[in-house]
């Protein structure tokens, strides 16, 4: 009885100086501190992978996407950000194929959810990391995702 | 003697006798209260706001974060900025809240603090008053502050703030029990309750290292105990933010809620300065037996530094303690008190009772 009494101060105080001694750790090394000074450290500030920062539509190096404009993300979007606006055009077949105008996204109705994303048969969008969105005219908000004068990129299915 | 050139006595000495010959003694006695609260309010302001930051930084750190950094150099003025936006906010009262009582508990809070403050040494000879009973007197006042608290928690009218204010009742009236039985063994070491003489008596060492095994046991449960009594993270049920809201200061705004956060700042330092003093010496430097050079060096360090240093490092503790330590539930903190210290401590005060009979400190 008192043999467990005196067990249980003792022990006590050991775990309590355990856990003191954490935080201490961490108090004395100050390269354990995971804030970082934003505005400071713009230049070196890399998001990470799956931040969701906006949706962009990747172009390679001939300025081609994989949008067919077939209309599943603007389908899909729960709040009507996408809309796709699509032409036609006549093909080196001498075919008439549909393709896109402009891919209008409304990042101010955005939820991120990632639907469109994730719905796309090609392939054609993706997260950018861009997180600095804040501008003086909402119209600003309103992007056209494809690039001037771009193409689909070729042996994307249709 | 070396300690000389830091001796305030002689500066005060001199503003008195300068004051003397000037007027009659009875402005010479108000200009005097007047300078010392001017002196104190300025003190307490600036102690206040400084612990308010020191604190948020060590929390910080502790947990792997900055803390406040913009405002000014290493964000020292932050608090400032705080307080000064604080002062311009409005006082809300409750409509159903005791009027009288709603607003002088702050006060009451405030004014125990300050009291306490007016005892301890600051330094060698910066002493607003030097009781015979210095530690008795502190240990009174420093309760006031309790009667602040039920108020606030009665008179705000609100659940939270009644709850909050009842345990801290309770865990006052409780862990003062051990705080004072943790100094009534240092006072069976010094034989004397006079302040200054206790900070005397450890010049030739410190009553942490004279008192050995009983004072060790004494400074650990008067750090626990006053940590409790202090109210503050592990022990701070009274305001358990995620029960509570802010338990009794839950309705207070603007600057009745400031002297409310004050005075718990105002409390630690209090409790930390009291523990450097009947511990580790006050403004008494570092001595060690028989090494004449080192004690020399030690001796141009000022004993105000001193004072800050020790108190400081208390503080550091018992910031330590807060933001390592979950907070315990009610029952866990009378367990402690009851079961743990209390036997603890009134074995302690035999202990030392025995150590002093027989002389065996140092």
């Amino acid at each position: 009885m008192i043999k467990e009494y005196f067990k249980d101060v003792f022990s006590g105080i050991a775990s309590l100086l355990r856990g003191m001694k954490v935080t201490l750790s961490y108090f004395v090394r100050p390269s354990t501190i995971i804030t970082q000074k934003y505005p400071e450290n713009r230049a070196e500030l890399k998001m990470f992978e799956a931040f969701r920062g906006e949706v962009v539509m990747p172009h390679n190096e001939n300025n081609e996407h994989k949008c067919t404009g077939c209309g599943i993300c603007e389908i899909n979007c729960p709040n009507g950000s996408i809309e796709i606006i699509s032409k036609f055009e006549v093909g080196e077949d001498g075919k008439k194929r549909k393709v896109i105008d402009q891919h209008i996204y409304r990042l101010a109705m955005c939820t991120f959810c990632g639907l469109c994303i994730k719905t796309c048969p090609s392939n054609a969008l993706a997260w950018g990391q861009e997180f600095e969105h804040a501008v003086f005219d909402r119209t600003k908000l309103t992007k056209v995702l494809n690039q001037e004068g771009s193409t689909v990129q070729k042996g994307v299915k249709e | 003697m070396p300690f000389n050139i830091y001796d305030f006595s002689t500066f005060t000495q001199w503003i008195h006798e300068a004051l003397t010959s000037a007027m009659s003694p009875f402005w010479v006695v108000t200009l005097e209260i007047l300078f010392v609260g001017l002196a104190f309010l300025l003190f307490y302001a600036v102690i206040g706001l400084f612990l308010v930051y020191a604190e948020r930084r060590v929390c910080a750190f502790m947990q792997c974060r900055l803390g406040p950094n913009r405002v000014g150099f290493q964000g020292l003025l932050q608090t400032v900025a705080d307080l000064i936006k604080l002062l311009f906010k409005e006082l809300i009262t409750i409509k159903y809240a005791d009027k009288l009582l709603f607003n002088i508990a702050p006060f009451l809070v405030i004014i125990g603090s300050f009291l306490a403050l007016a005892a301890i040494p600051l330094a060698n000879g910066l002493h607003a008053v030097d009781l015979n009973i210095g530690v008795f007197y502190i240990m009174a006042v420093s309760s006031i502050g309790v009667i602040g608290i039920l108020l606030a928690g009665w008179s705000s009218n609100s659940k939270y703030s009644l709850i909050g204010a009842m345990r801290s009742g309770a865990q006052i009236v409780s862990y003062e029990l051990s705080v004072g039985l943790s100094i009534i063994t240092m006072v069976v070491l010094a034989g004397t309750m006079d302040i200054s003489e206790i900070v005397e008596l450890q010049r030739g060492g410190w009553f942490l290292f004279k008192g050995h095994i009983s004072a060790f046991i004494a400074f650990i449960i008067f750090l626990v105990a006053s940590t409790a009594e202090i109210n503050r993270g592990p022990f701070d049920l009274a305001e358990a933010e995620s029960e509570l809201t802010a338990g009794f200061h839950t309705e207070y705004s603007g600057i009745k809620f400031a002297f409310f956060f004050l005075a718990e700042y105002m409390n630690m330092f209090i409790v930390a300065s009291l523990g450097a003093t009947l511990f580790l010496g006050g403004w008494m430097p570092f001595h060690v037996p028989f090494w004449e050079g080192f004690n020399t060096v030690m001796d141009w360090i000022p004993p105000f530094v001193w004072y800050i240093a020790k108190t400081g490092f208390l503080i550091f503790i018992i910031m330590w303690f807060k933001w390592t330590f979950p907070r315990l539930r009610i029952d866990q903190l009378l367990t402690l008190e009851w079961k743990y210290l209390l036997p603890f401590n009134l074995f302690n005060v035999l202990l030392m009772a025995l150590l002093v009979l027989l002389g065996l400190h140092f």
